[in-house]
């Protein structure tokens, strides 16, 4: 398998820990669109199975986190780190009730992962 | 729309001289009642323009969302029953209710949201009532088929109603996604639990206050609380016969596995990341067409970009590149930006910090992406009591469609902006993007024009105009941007089952058996 390319904070991780306890193994999705998009969204494991088109980064305080393959192609594969912010999400994702959402700051990905025509 | 100029800032809600009234809590409207939580917890809510909680708002469980199941489900029958005629006249009061109160739900919702009240004042809550009344007219001048099979046997089909609908709206146009939903949901004979996005919970429970009367009990519920709770024990919930959504992706993938697990139908919109091309000859006049050109080019900043539809890709001829884009930096730099219930401010504040830290955040990408910032580019700081408030300038980005902020939809007053050779490039560009909402060409050849509208794959091209939203035109997503048609009376489909009733008037057998 690749090289993990998501870690988190250690908000984040003792958030993700939190939740587990409520409610079980955990699942993140990175979403996008309209409103709140592109905010990781945290489910319970099951809640939506990965579809052929998902693709794995890693995991985070041992939830698998997928992305859409043709959205991390559209952002360069990035490498990504999950925190927390304040005020709620908006989003199904299972933080939300806590006043709290999961946020990604990402940085470009090495020039040796993009292989994107920057030309147009 | 036009935009008319008004009096004075209005008063925040709730300070004498304001047309909203307020009070410190607002329950769930369940069964035509305001029904307390059952969990007895409420939530400050904020305004995006001071950044202060200015009341609070139900903060409901599961247990809520079975109530108003329940206050649904005994209303159906009978809602459902009532002919064309008489639901036309309920969603009727509902409009002339909005249209009797339009000064006040504007600025119910233009404190809530964020967006200025002008907007509010021309846009939001006119085209909410009128989108009652138009639903109210789709509805009567519905009709079944009849199929002749042969000269005994006849395929009479009728439209019936789904039920109960589940209907989960975005916090953008927290009235007009509302319209959106019920209008047709209730036309076709429907009951609705409808659930508001969690910035925006209010601005609808003052809209029941004025509409409440006119509905029979049931018809519509409203629940606030979290999107991870009741979102979630709504759109999965069984007793649902169809659900409808508006957000982002993951969350609409959810919704539809939902539906899928429960075998009921759903609708989606998740939004886009919408072209607006500049053919060379909108310069070949200067003259209305290219003013209105140059306003088209502006609109992104509407509604602080915060629509699915934003404009925020602006791809310009390179011939008129230097030019046309100077008229446009012109306009944006008189943008005023200021209190949201000032009717001579353009755009408002963003509707919460997270938005706005999203927005700050995709300025930083593009920034390290190499994109130029034109203008724009950070908060707006403003004093007083608006310190707080969640600003953001109009920003504009030059750079190329790579480039993530090309990409994903920032829902901030952010527009990317490049160049192209020739239509070919135009239409390349225009289509490389995984959504299909909304696009805008502007030219003065109107065969090009039709031409390239017909090859943007995109369910909404406005032509020579943007961000219109008339009752009667179609709305709705190509590719990831979802799946259905709102604003227009094909909705309905969505919101009834077809019955087909086959009828032999052969007194003869088959002679099978």
């Amino acid at each position: 398998m690749a090289p993990s390319r998501v870690t988190a904070t250690a908000e984040a991780l003792e958030l993700i820990e939190r939740l587990r306890t409520v409610n079980g193994p955990l699942v993140f999705f990175l979403s996008a669109g309209c409103c709140e998009g592109s905010v990781p969204i945290c489910l319970r494991a099951g809640e939506l199975e990965p579809a052929a088109g998902d693709r794995l980064l890693g995991e985070i305080g041992g939830a698998p986190f997928f992305v859409a393959a043709d959205q991390d192609e559209r952002w360069k594969r990035p490498r990504l780190l999950v925190d927390v912010a304040t005020g709620p999400s908006d989003t199904f994702s299972l933080e939300g009730p806590h006043g709290v959402h999961f946020v990604t700051t990402s940085a470009l990905a090495d020039a040796s992962c993009v292989s994107e025509n920057h030309g147009t | 729309m036009a935009v008319a100029t008004q009096r004075m800032t209005y008063a925040a809600p709730g300070h004498a001289d304001s047309p909203v009234e307020l009070a410190e809590r607002y329950d769930n409207y369940i069964g035509g009642q305001w029904v307390p939580p059952t969990t007895g917890s409420y939530r400050e809510n904020v305004t995006p323009s001071t950044g202060e909680p200015f009341c609070e708002v139900a903060y409901s469980a599961t247990a809520d969302v079975e109530l108003a199941l329940d206050a649904a489900h005994a209303a159906r029958a009978s809602w459902g029953e009532r002919s064309p005629a008489e639901r036309a006249a309920v969603l009727d009061a509902v409009a002339d209710a909005i249209d009797a109160h339009r000064e006040m739900l504007a600025v119910a919702e233009s404190y809530e949201n964020g967006k200025p009240v002008r907007e509010t004042l021309a846009a939001d809550i006119p085209l909410a009532a009128d989108h009652f009344r138009y639903f109210a007219a789709a509805a009567r001048a519905e009709e079944g088929r009849i199929s002749e099979i042969d000269a005994l046997t006849y395929a009479y089909h009728f439209h019936e109603p789904l039920g109960v609908v589940g209907q989960i709206i975005p916090f953008n146009f927290p009235l007009l996604m509302a319209a959106w939903k019920l209008a047709p949901a209730l036309a076709a004979g429907n009951c609705s639990v409808i659930k508001p996005a969690s910035p925006t919970p209010w601005s609808i429970l003052k809209m029941m206050e004025v509409i409440g009367e006119a509905l029979p009990p049931g018809v519509v519920n409203v629940v606030n609380g979290p999107g991870a709770e009741i979102g979630r024990a709504l759109a999965s919930s069984k007793r649902i016969a169809k659900v409808a959504f508006t957000g982002e992706t993951v969350t609409g993938r959810l919704i539809m596995s939902y539906a899928a697990q429960n075998l009921i139908p759903s609708t989606t919109e998740l939004g886009g990341k919408s072209p607006n091309i500049f053919f060379e000859d909108v310069m070949s006049a200067d003259d209305a067409f290219l003013d209105k050109a140059v306003e088209g080019l502006v609109l992104y900043a509407f509604n602080k970009g915060e629509v699915c539809t934003c404009p925020s890709r602006a791809l310009i001829h390179e011939s008129i590149y230097d030019e046309f884009m100077a008229r446009c930096l012109e306009r944006i730099r008189n943008i005023r930006q200021g209190d949201p219930l000032d009717p001579a401010t353009m755009i408002g504040a963003q509707v919460s910090t997270a938005a706005l830290e999203k927005i700050e955040g995709y300025v930083k990408i593009g920034r390290e992406e190499g994109a130029e910032v034109l203008i724009g580019g950070e908060r707006k700081m403003l004093g007083g009591e608006l310190a707080g408030g969640f600003y953001f300038k109009p920003t504009v980005l030059r750079g190329h469609n790579k480039m993530r902020v090309f990409q994903e939809e920032i829902f901030g007053p952010v527009l990317a902006v490049t160049t192209f050779r020739d239509e070919a490039q135009a239409l390349e560009i225009a289509n490389d993007t995984p959504y299909g909402l909304g696009a805008g060409v502007w030219t003065r050849d109107l065969s090009r024009a039709f031409r390239v509208g017909r090859a943007i794959k995109a369910g909404r091209v406005w032509t020579n105009c943007y961000h219109h939203y008339p009752a009667h035109a179609a709305f709705g997503g190509y590719k990831a941007s979802g799946v259905g048609r709102e604003n227009h009376r094909m909705m309905l489909d969505h919101y009834t089952q077809t019955k087909c009733v086959l009828v032999s008037y052969d007194p003869n057998p088959m002679g099978f058996f």
